[in-house]
């Protein structure tokens, strides 16, 4: 029988491999922008796994939130991206220390 | 006992495509099992009764988020492999930090009384006699109770979309484009003149 531990191991295993993916991938913006992806999946399941096992619409909700949020981030993400690119002719993250931030 | 088996098939890709999309050396592969992690999901969420969200996750993410990540990926005309320099270097760091976390959250996970959920707890209770599909309850609760959250979710699409657009729009200089004001406010007066032709000397112009 498959219960909610079932699915928050899944969760808890992507979202282990979206920081793997933001630490090995540092100098490559496209994939740490895609990491950040599965990381929100991960948040996802667990909100539709809880949602599903405790009857309760909001986790559905609130899934659906999320999906927006992460839909405008991959927008404006790839729109700095470009426009990075158009100004600088590489997207090495490493080289981006005009703020001394 | 099919449950079993859509969730171990599901869980299993889901899970493969992710460190595939990690560990690709092509950003045009990694999208592509990008995309098939996302499909495997809303695989997990239609076991779960969540209907509503698989598709809304195939059509906003496969049909659009990863199409856009397609497209700005091959315009890009990047040297991919000298950004994969650094790649072992920062593995056993990565590898670590990621084993830590997993193990926490599994301890969490683990170690939780999920199952007692008190019935009543519930903040909008999907009850057993309710006879509503997935997107119909859905739609009752965020048009209702959600209605400024979703009007909220509605402003931060507007401001991603106006964001984008300003960033990445620039004039060209150079390029030649109608100007309708200044071609309706031409006068014939301005633009026209009547001379003079003698005959077998021509005009100046």
């Amino acid at each position: 029988m498959i219960g909610l531990g079932h699915y928050l191991t899944v969760g808890a295993i992507l979202f282990a491999l979206g920081v793997l993916g933001i630490i090995i991938n540092r100098k490559n913006v496209i994939i740490i922008l895609m990491s950040i992806e599965l990381i929100l999946l991960s948040v996802n399941i667990n909100f539709v796994a809880f949602s599903s096992f405790a009857h309760d619409l909001v986790g559905q909700v609130f899934a659906m939130f999320v999906l927006t949020v992460a839909a405008a981030e991959a927008a404006i993400g790839l729109a700095i991206l470009v426009i990075y690119f158009r100004n600088r002719g590489t997207i090495q993250v490493d080289d981006i220390t005009m703020m001394k931030g | 006992m099919t449950e079993a088996f859509a969730f171990y098939l599901f869980a299993g890709l889901v899970v493969a495509s992710g460190t595939c999309t990690i560990l690709s050396r092509n950003p045009v592969h990694s999208v592509l099992w990008l995309i098939l992690a996302f499909f495997n999901a809303s695989g997990l969420f239609v076991l779960l009764g969540a209907e509503f969200l698989a598709m809304i996750l195939v059509i906003v993410y496969v049909g659009a988020v990863a199409v856009l990540f397609l497209f700005v990926v091959m315009m890009l005309d990047v040297d991919f492999k000298s950004l994969k320099s650094g790649f072992t270097r920062a593995l056993p760091l990565g590898l670590t930090i990621a084993l830590i976390l997993l193990v926490e959250i599994l301890m969490v996970v683990g170690g939780a009384a999920f199952g007692t959920f008190a019935p009543n707890a519930a903040h909008a209770p999907v009850l057993a006699g309710n006879h509503m599909t997935n997107t119909q309850a859905l739609g009752s609760l965020i048009y209702t109770r959600y209605v400024y959250v979703f009007q909220a979710a509605g402003m931060v699409l507007l401001t991603a979309m106006i964001g984008a657009i300003v960033l990445t729009h620039r004039t060209r200089p150079g390029t030649k484009r109608q100007n309708i004001g200044e071609q309706v406010a031409r006068q014939p007066g301005e633009v026209t003149r009547k001379v003079h032709a003698v005959s077998g000397e021509g005009v100046e112009l």
